[in-house]
């Protein structure tokens, strides 16, 4: 219909917000990619032998692969050569105190919404903040050091946990794992590190923010949590980047452990640059999160709410080790314009009476391209397992595409495997029924996306909940189908 | 109220009005009756503003205002309101936080603050004793699987929260079993005053017995063919439309 045409179009011309630079000095390896990019960000880093080592294996591992073609997403080469793979903001050493940081990174997080001072946070919700390469600040560092709780960027994990790095770098993501598993391996540069000790139930949210602020430059960036027996904490990471007509590759690697009752959930909202209406730049989000339910009864369950990006890979999936181990997946993956997105979980049932929960709903508007793939294996081994998994398509106007890739091999006879899938449009008589009551189109849409995303956003800590919201209305204003 | 002259109305291409008129004053109930076909339901939802629907001839005039240059958000904020016939589901959005962000819209038009959670609470309890409608059911999904008499009875609810100047029933007792008709037709006279309208849109005669009118009209081929009071609906009972196409016929 023309009017529907015509709101499409109105939606699909909304400016992406967080497009904006900031005007910071940089400390950056040339551009390029080799074994002396590798030293000289392990240098920069002042990082032990074993981790430089460490590195070299997998970039050398990463020279004999080749970039995985089988996602339902298209783009140009990318040239890896072109890229550069260190940008630092130019500031002290390692700042001990906030006034040791330059004023313009902290308004650049301010003006994201993320203060870095203390004070001023919101109590409940632990910071840290990454802008490109490296880790500006970490907030409740102290507070939370009290409980054992360790909370810091990766390089300093690196330097004052090592032992901690070197039992569990990798020990979830080999450092060969995939193509750009094995690309962030080799040049890392920063990220989180968090450890909750046995027993302890972190009081506050944990958070990392991400901030791509350089051009021609790669975020990678490793998180890696560490649950200890008995133990829970609740992550979230955020993310924007500026508008550039570029292309930027942000290949990330998330690990997490959880042992013996250890429950961990990590929330996403992704919100990198998506590109211009025209599909012109943006982010290629291509990331691998995993989490490893290692002893018995352990919980891992991710919640993602992905609105930006011009491509998004990314499977946040679960190896269900232990026995009675818990693995949950909710996603809502919003693409409209020209973004593409092939993204979904991996639930590996390996323990006996294990059990796994996906529910995915994606949204296509524009001319997007929207997949959910999605991967349940129940081992020989894990018998009594099951699998309930809930894959939602919702397109807004007729250029849009979704699609749905499920796999699912079960190799005993004692486990159950569900799958249910729809796909629907946001209807006419919906919107007119939301008119007549004097709603207008826009909020009209918001309403009746949030009613569809509800049963994910719920899984979102308040605090998310609300910004996921007014993110999905965001992405998709005026993109009535 | 409403005044409508020489309404003509199409889908694509498809004359469905062919020049209606029709003047609805404040504190008046009209019911428009008519055979299957007729344009009943184009009529209601062409007041509405649905997009489908287009005005190639006439005028609607509404509160002194162009009815047919406002959108379906301005008809609805100024006090226009369909009961649907067929009420659309909403799945993942209660009846209530519909309910909150519709009123809340309206208010803001009007130049009222919105309505905080508690006001509205009170309000909505006020309303729900007025059909008899659980809590329960408007915490659901809108419409999800509510039955078809606990979808109408949903609308009469919404139109008492939004309390209308101009309410247009379409259909409103199809699928109602007699006890439902009851309940919603007593949930429509409540709100009847001398400063609202009412304007029933229905086959059959039997709800005008629950929700009196005090003018039907006969829709037939998109025109409104005989005028008269409450006795007409009787007649209409009793003879059936086949009377008023046979009385068309003679008369041409």
């Amino acid at each position: 219909m023309a009017k529907d045409d015509h709101i499409i179009q109105e939606f699909t011309s909304r400016e992406y917000e967080h497009g904006w630079v900031s005007d910071l000095e940089a400390d950056a390896a040339p551009k390029g990619l080799s074994e002396d990019i590798v030293r000289f960000i392990s240098r920069r880093k002042s990082e032990p032998e074993w981790l430089l080592e460490w590195r070299l294996k997998a970039y050398r591992h990463w020279t004999t692969m080749v970039e995985p073609k089988w996602p339902n997403v298209t783009y140009p080469a990318i040239n890896y050569q072109d890229i550069i793979y260190y940008s630092a903001p130019k500031q002290k050493a390692s700042p001990t105190s906030l006034d040791e940081i330059d004023p313009e990174l902290l308004k650049t997080f301010e003006k994201l919404g993320i203060s870095l001072t203390e004070q001023k946070r919101l109590s409940g919700i632990a910071v840290d903040a990454v802008l490109d390469s490296v880790s500006v600040a970490t907030t409740f560092k102290e507070k939370l050091g009290e409980l054992g709780i360790i909370f810091c960027s990766f390089s300093e994990a690196v330097r004052e946990h090592p032992d901690l790095i070197k039992k569990y770098l990798g020990s979830v993501v080999p450092a060969t794992d995939n193509y750009f598993a094995a690309l962030n391996s080799a040049v890392f540069s920063d990220g989180s590190f968090c450890y909750i000790p046995a027993g302890v139930r972190c009081p506050m949210e944990l958070s990392t923010y991400f901030r791509i602020n350089a051009a021609k430059t790669g975020q990678f960036e490793r998180t890696l949590i560490v649950a200890d027996e008995g133990s829970y904490v609740s992550y979230l990471e955020g993310c924007t980047a500026p508008m550039r007509d570029e292309n930027q590759l942000h290949a990330a690697v998330v690990e997490i452990y959880a042992m013996k009752n250890a429950e961990v959930k990590y929330s996403t909202v992704q919100n990198w640059y998506p590109g211009n209406k025209d599909g012109v730049g943006g982010i290629y989000n291509f990331v691998t999160k995993r989490g490893l339910c290692a002893g018995d009864h352990a919980k891992i369950s991710w919640t993602q709410v992905e609105t930006g990006s011009a491509i998004t890979w990314k499977y946040p999936s679960c190896v269900l080790k232990g026995d009675y181990s818990v693995g949950e997946f909710y996603s809502v993956a919003v693409t409209n314009n020209y973004q593409q997105a092939d993204t979904g979980t991996k639930m590996i049932h390996l323990g006996k009476n294990t059990k796994s929960r996906i529910v995915s709903k994606g949204i296509s508007a524009g001319k997007s391209q929207n997949s959910y793939r999605g991967q349940v294996h129940v081992h020989k081994r894990a018998v009594q397992s099951r699998n309930f998994s809930q894959c939602d398509s919702l397109l807004l106007g007729d250029q849009c595409g979704a699609h749905t890739f499920p796999y699912i091999d079960v190799e005993n006879s004692s486990s159950r495997v569900e799958h249910e899938a729809t796909t629907s449009k946001i209807g006419e008589d919906q919107i007119f029924y939301c008119q007549q009551r004097g709603i207008d189109e826009e909020s009209a849409v918001a309403l009746i996306v949030n009613g569809y995303a509800k049963e994910v956003l719920n899984q979102l800590p308040m605090e998310f909940a609300v910004e996921a919201q007014k993110l999905l209305a965001l992405t998709l204003e005026g993109s009535v189908g | 109220m409403l005044k409508i002259q020489n309404l003509h109305a199409q889908i694509e291409e498809k004359p469905i009005l062919n020049g209606i008129s029709l003047t609805v004053n404040a504190g008046e109930v009209h019911a428009i009756m008519g055979p299957n076909g007729s344009g009943k339901s184009t009529l209601a939802a062409t007041l509405a503003g649905r997009e489908e629907y287009t005005v190639t001839q006439g005028s609607v005039e509404y509160m002194g205002k162009n009815l047919l240059e406002m959108t379906p958000e301005e008809r609805a904020r100024e006090g226009v309101f369909l009961a649907f016939q067929y009420p659309v589901e909403i799945p993942g959005v209660s009846t209530i936080n519909f309910m909150k962000t519709a009123l809340n819209q309206i208010r803001v038009h009007r130049g009222e603050a919105p309505l905080d959670a508690v006001a509205f609470l009170k309000l909505m309890k006020e309303k729900m004793k007025l059909v008899e409608i659980d809590q329960s059911l408007l915490n659901r999904s809108l419409n999800e699987g509510f039955s078809g008499g606990e979808k109408k009875r949903n609308e009469i609810f919404q139109m008492a929260m939004l309390e209308p100047r101009l309410s247009i029933l379409d259909e409103t007792d199809s699928g109602l079993d007699i006890d439902a008709l009851r309940i919603v037709a007593h949930g429509v006279n409540a709100l009847r005053s001398k400063n609202n309208a009412t304007i029933v849109v229905t086959h059959y005669q039997r709800l005008l017995d629950y929700i009196v009118p005090d003018f039907v009209h006969v829709l037939y081929k998109g025109r409104i063919v005989k005028s008269g009071t409450r006795e007409l609906a009787l007649e209409l009972e009793e003879k059936g439309y086949d009377w008023i196409k046979a009385d068309l016929a003679t008369a041409r």
